[in-house]
């Protein structure tokens, strides 16, 4: 459901959930670090209810987050990537050198398909995109990514900023004893100010062709007969 | 006034997603060139003034970085009043890093452009579930066409091809392919299968898919499957149908057991037909499936295929 202004999706039922890529992202961090070890940090830009990913990806595993809080107004790629940038260097600045960033590789309501480069090249640092496998090696990081007909291999040293896709690993549930350590981790926060941005969103519409009605063939196993037919008149039988 | 197209070819043929940002770029007025990296294409059907085909011996194997690089150099050399690619994995990491190297804003997956300033445009979000009018405000839009919406249409001119080499330092060539890995053959691949028969949560168990399976078989066809499905572990991934899945466009789609989220419709809206077998004759499904089967999908697939062996 649209809000009133069609500006933004009604998200006052919805609540706040990690998309499946980012999510990934964050299983693969927690598992780099598990192996590897180190420590791991989540950050998202977004409203107040937005938190509660940070917590979920904290239940997962995360050590800290970061939470640049927004009056829920949209930010364009631009603009998201600058302030997550800015982020990042101060932290860097504090805490040292994150030797792997994780973005998705797009986000499921933009869909901008941009900010991990931005990040990446205002960070100097490699950025391998839609990738669905990693892999540690010393100090450089195998990637691949799944391409028409197999997988394309890349190999960049460590820093480097990586944006996952869905399948890279399969998340694990958190735990009652994660989410309840989630709860005890620090999660700072700040409130960065919003340009004007260059991509403005004008409303969003739903498209046009929904809500035809299927025609029922039957039901149960009686109506095989008329399945059959529409997969021959479909020309595939 | 050009426009420059970022066209993607294999074995001298552009792709249908490049030639559909060809068409969409002519919104954008007229003269168009293209860029295309390595070897040329024949693009005078598609409205292509100058065909700019940049070489380089690093174009062996591709290099993001490289690509935006060429991208730019050649928009700067021809003073172009707008970049536009296909909204492919490629070209949106492509024109990403373009937007990140100039410092200007980027629309990605549009379907309808029109010159401003400000440029007024429509593109796809939530996988394509909502459509976004926005105004982008830049002295050099870069837009991407979202692949498969905008029809192909030809505008034959008289074409011409200038052969470059761009300027490329080591560090864009630090992100590149440097091995390709086949992946193991048999099966038939869900993007390309004619029919794709689906299970979601409805089939119950990873052994529930063996009716899937056997139908599948009987088809030739792909198996698929819904996120609930991989998320419980009983298919791969790689079988997942829909917004962070795999997107196919069959002759026939047959969703057994699945609600029809629209994280799960964006993958295959873009089948001829689809058939739903569901349990709740009121499942969401049922308003966007062509044909539905109410009931048990236990009973009614393996029905289903025991009426197709009876053809055989
Ligand atoms: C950002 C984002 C991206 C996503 N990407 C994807 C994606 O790529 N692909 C995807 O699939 N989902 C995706 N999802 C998840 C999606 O929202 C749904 O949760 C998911 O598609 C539900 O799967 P399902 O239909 O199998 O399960 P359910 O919604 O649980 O539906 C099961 C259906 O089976 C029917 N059923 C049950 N038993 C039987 C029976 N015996 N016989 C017949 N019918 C039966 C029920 O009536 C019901 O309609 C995404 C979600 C988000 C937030
Ligand atoms: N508001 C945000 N906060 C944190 N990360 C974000 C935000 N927006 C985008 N990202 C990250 O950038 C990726 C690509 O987003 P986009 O460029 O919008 O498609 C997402 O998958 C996220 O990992």
């Amino acid at each position: 459901m649209l809000t009133e202004d069609s500006r933004a999706i009604d998200t006052r039922h919805l609540g706040f959930t990690m998309s499946p890529h980012e999510e990934c992202g964050v299983e693969e961090a927690v598992r780099i670090i598990e192996a590897h070890g180190g420590d791991s940090v989540v950050l998202t830009l977004g409203p107040s209810e937005a938190v509660e990913q940070l917590r979920d990806a904290m239940a997962l595993g995360i050590d800290r987050a970061i939470h640049l809080q927004t009056d829920g107004q949209e930010w364009d790629g631009e603009a998201t990537a600058a302030a997550l940038t800015d982020a990042i260097r101060a932290d860097e600045a504090a805490s040292g050198r994150f030797d792997l960033i994780f973005f998705g590789n797009e986000s499921a309501d933009s869909g901008g398909f941009q900010v991990g480069a931005r990040v990446a090249h205002a960070l100097v640092r490699p950025c391998v995109t839609g990738l669905k496998r990693v892999t540690l090696e010393g100090s450089s990081l195998r990637c691949e990514q799944e391409v028409e007909g197999g997988r394309d291999v890349y190999i960049v040293p460590l820093p480097a900023v990586v944006t996952v896709k869905e399948g890279l690993n399969l998340p694990r549930y958190p735990s009652v004893p994660g989410r309840m350590r989630a709860g005890r981790k620090p999660v700072a926060v700040s409130t960065p100010s919003r340009p004007e941005p260059r991509l403005e969103l004008v409303r969003l519409v739903v498209p046009a062709g929904q809500g035809r009605r299927a025609e029922v063939l039957g039901s149960g196993a009686a109506a095989a007969p008329a399945v059959v037919e529409v997969l021959r008149k479909a020309g595939v039988l | 006034m050009t426009v420059l197209v970022l066209v993607e070819q294999a074995g001298g043929t552009a792709s249908d997603p490049s030639l559909q940002a060809l068409t969409l770029a002519r919104s954008f007025g007229e003269p168009v060139h293209a860029l295309v990296i390595g070897s040329a294409a024949d693009l005078g059907p598609f409205g292509v003034r100058v065909t700019h085909v940049a070489e380089h011996e690093a174009f062996v194997s591709y290099a993001p970085d490289a690509w935006a690089a060429t991208v730019g150099q050649l928009a700067d050399r021809l003073a172009a009043s707008a970049v536009v690619a296909a909204g492919t994995e490629r070209g949106n990491e492509v024109m990403a890093r373009v937007a990140a190297r100039t410092g200007l804003p980027l629309a990605a997956n549009c379907i309808a452009v029109a010159p401003g300033p400000p440029v007024t445009l429509t593109r796809l979000r939530w996988g394509g579930s909502l459509l976004e009018e926005a105004r982008l405000h830049s002295p050099l839009p870069l837009i991407t066409v979202a692949p498969h919406v905008v029809p192909i249409e030809q505008a034959p001119v008289a074409t011409e091809v200038d052969r470059f080499t761009p300027q490329l330092k080591e560090q864009e060539l630090l992100v590149r392919v440097l091995e390709h890995v086949a992946a193991p053959g048999g099966g038939v691949s869900l993007t390309e299968a004619k029919v794709v028969v689906s299970g979601g949560r409805g089939v119950g168990s990873k052994e529930g898919f063996a009716i899937i399976e056997e139908l599948a078989g009987l088809l030739g066809a792909a198996v698929g499957c819904s996120r609930a499905v991989t998320s419980a572990g009983w298919r791969p991934h790689t079988d997942q149908v829909g917004q962070t899945g795999t997107k196919i466009a069959p002759e026939v789609y047959i969703a057994c057991g699945i609600s029809g989220a629209t994280q799960h419709m964006a993958g295959c809206k873009g089948a001829k037909r689809i058939l739903a077998i569901n349990s709740d004759a009121q499942a969401p499904i049922m308003l966007s499936a062509d044909y539905a089967v109410v009931g048990d999908l236990k009973d009614i697939v393996p029905a289903i295929s025991a009426e197709i062996r009876k053809l055989k």
